[in-house]
């Protein structure tokens, strides 16, 4: 009867190409919403996350957010590196400032200072030439997409110059960052290079970065740094957390989109559990006269939950398709929109998601089959 | 011959706004191996209520219900469900075939639910839908057949697991008069046999003559049974 119950599913091609493309859609809509958000709200903590080589961010305790610099006293620094259990400690300097490119094109952006001695916290990939080329005085590495900004229509490549609080750099190298939430160009370059690149506040030391000894437990390292320091120390992704939460908490940009991701899942649901629904009650006179003839509620039970199975999965695999698809070509053609992708965990939730509508769906229009009066063959 | 089908005393009640409407009022009615029984009359007077019960499909209010000796009142919905399954076949007024299944596949239908795989069991109705001059349309979906061949599809279906009981709602009803005197010739051909009881719902008078037997009702109540064929061509006449 299950053979019979997916003949019955593809039978009116019409229909049946409509039932999987409204679930289509609608796992399409979920999941490229819900994505872009978890890609945006990641986006504010991309600057966290492409540090690679640290363990710890260590902070002044009242930084709620990356963006939000309290800066530490250059005695930080070494008050860190005299805790036990600390291999290195370096200064990490953030701030912004405005590039001038020789065209006399305005471009505000990112500075990003790595220890002068080991280059720790330096470009997470480079592109093009080394992080070792940040020694030479006023080099820079920038981000490919920042110089598409900065250059627009030029291929992003070392040997080009900027102007940076009318000091000259150099490109060095070009490097793939996470886009940040505002989009500026992100700059790396030697802490003692950013000071003069970025005008500093009285203290420049904005963060410290940690490295663990081997083998040693990194969350007792945090809780040791601040028992002996006063400060703040943060695995990576606490501090990214942090950092998002800070987003999710403070600003009106979840609650808007937000609204946006519910309303996917709220029209995502409406079209695939109305979908499904009229395609079963469409069928109501097929089911009774099968229970006419002697069909068990249970067979019958089976037989549309099989229809579901089946539209559930094929529609799930387009539109989980459909949304990757969206995301390689926009992130490809379109650097706005580089770094949002798909995450497993939201195609896993909208896959539970759609099991749960059309669960739900079926239930609620195979009530109509179970109950339904088989003598209604006869009318 | 031996009642195949055995009905005394049924009553049916439907409910209506606060209380109660009965449709069938004390039938008493037994249909005998090998004969093909006519249920006729005016619409509502509760010919379909009727052969609802007697397939197993409604329970009755009042009265007793035998099928081959078998109570079919009692039974609770998963033993109507079997009982439908394993004695009744069933014909349709508007055929009910599934449009997606092929000739073959929608009369193999009954062999499937009895838990044969739907390719044995579509040989199977082949051979049923050939004896009805239909081999050559088995595999033909429903939309590709005329009405009389989707009956004789409806026909095969109601054969194909051999069934000692077989009713029929308005067989003839959406078929013109040659359609439907060719697919009433042919149930009579290939269903009536020793064992089995025909009950064909119908108020098409041109098809009376295959009648062994007519019982026309009317108001829930049977009302003259023409037995002979005397009797049966003076109620065709009227």
């Amino acid at each position: 009867m299950i053979r019979i119950a997916l003949r019955m599913l593809t039978g009116d091609t019409a229909k049946y190409v409509g039932l999987i493309g409204g679930v289509a859609f609608a796992v399409m809509l979920m999941a490229q919403q819900a994505s872009i958000f978890v890609g945006l709200m990641l986006r504010t903590a991309a600057q966290v996350i492409d540090v690679v080589d640290a363990d710890l961010w260590v902070m002044d305790p009242r930084v709620i957010y990356v963006e939000e610099i309290e800066p530490l006293p250059e005695s930080a620094l070494w008050r860190v590196r005299g805790v036990a259990g600390v291999d290195w400690a370096t200064p990490f300097f953030k701030g912004l400032t405005v590039a001038r490119a020789p065209d006399g094109r305005l471009q505000q952006v990112f500075v990003l200072g790595v220890d002068d001695a080991s280059l720790a916290g330096g470009p997470p990939v480079m592109l093009q030439g080394s992080v070792e080329d940040l020694r030479r005085p006023g080099a820079i590495v920038i981000d490919r997409v920042g110089a598409l900004f900065i250059w627009p229509g030029e291929e992003p490549a070392p040997g080009k110059m900027l102007e940076m609080a009318d000091r000259r750099a150099t490109v060095v190298g070009i490097a793939e960052a996470s886009a940040p939430f505002t989009t500026f160009p992100v700059i790396y370059t030697r802490y003692s290079e950013a000071l003069r690149f970025a005008p500093p506040p009285r203290k420049p030391l904005s963060y410290i970065l940690v490295r663990a000894q081997a083998g040693e437990d990194i969350d007792a390292l945090a809780e040791r740094i601040t028992a002996e320091t006063g400060l703040l120390a943060l695995r990576w992704q606490d501090f990214a957390w942090r950092t998002i939460r800070y987003y999710l908490t403070r600003t009106g940009i979840p609650i808007n989109f937000g609204i946006t991701v519910a309303l996917g899942f709220i029209v995502g649901a409406a079209v695939v559990g109305q979908t499904f629904m009229i395609f079963v009650l469409e069928n109501l006179r097929q089911f009774g006269a099968l229970k006419a003839m002697g069909v068990s509620n249970g067979t019958l039970l089976r037989m549309v939950l099989a229809q579901a199975g089946a539209v559930a999965a094929i529609g799930y695999g387009l539109g989980i398709g459909l949304a990757a698809v969206f995301f390689e070509v926009t992130g490809r053609t379109n650097v706005d929109l580089r770094g949002f992708f798909l995450p497993w965990w939201v195609a896993a939730i909208v896959a539970f998601a759609v099991v749960v509508i059309i669960l739900v769906a079926s239930v609620a229009s195979i009530r109509k089959a179970l109950t339904l009066d088989p003598a209604v063959v006869f009318k | 011959m031996s009642a195949v089908v055995t009905a005394r005393g049924v009553a049916k009640d439907f409910p209506s706004g606060d209380g109660t409407i009965r449709v069938l009022h004390g039938i008493d009615l037994s249909v005998r191996s090998g004969e093909m029984l006519l249920l006729v009359g005016p619409s509502g007077c509760g010919k379909t209520t009727l052969i609802s019960i007697l397939a197993g499909i409604l329970s009755a209010t009042e009265g007793a219900i035998e099928v081959l000796g078998q109570d079919v009142r009692h039974l609770t919905p998963s033993a109507a469900a079997r009982f439908r399954r394993e004695t009744v076949g069933f014909i349709f007024q508007q055929y009910n075939l599934l449009p997606s299944l092929t000739a073959a596949e929608n009369a193999a239908i009954p062999l499937v639910i009895r838990g044969e795989r739907l390719d044995r069991a579509a040989r199977k109705a082949r051979a049923v839908l050939d004896g009805l001059g239909m081999g050559a349309h088995a595999d033909k979906l429903p939309k590709q057949l005329s009405g009389g061949q989707m009956q004789r599809v409806a026909i095969a279906r109601a054969l194909v697991h051999e069934p000692p009981f077989i009713v029929c709602d308005e067989p003839t009803a959406a078929l013109d008069a040659a359609s439907g005197h060719e697919a009433m010739r042919q149930l009579r051909e290939s269903a009536v046999r020793p064992g089995r009881a025909v009950v064909v719902v119908t108020h098409d008078p041109r098809v009376y003559g295959f009648a062994d037997r007519i019982a026309r009702m009317e108001d829930g109540r049977i009302v003259e049974l023409a037995e002979d064929a005397a009797a049966i061509r003076r109620m065709t006449e009227h």
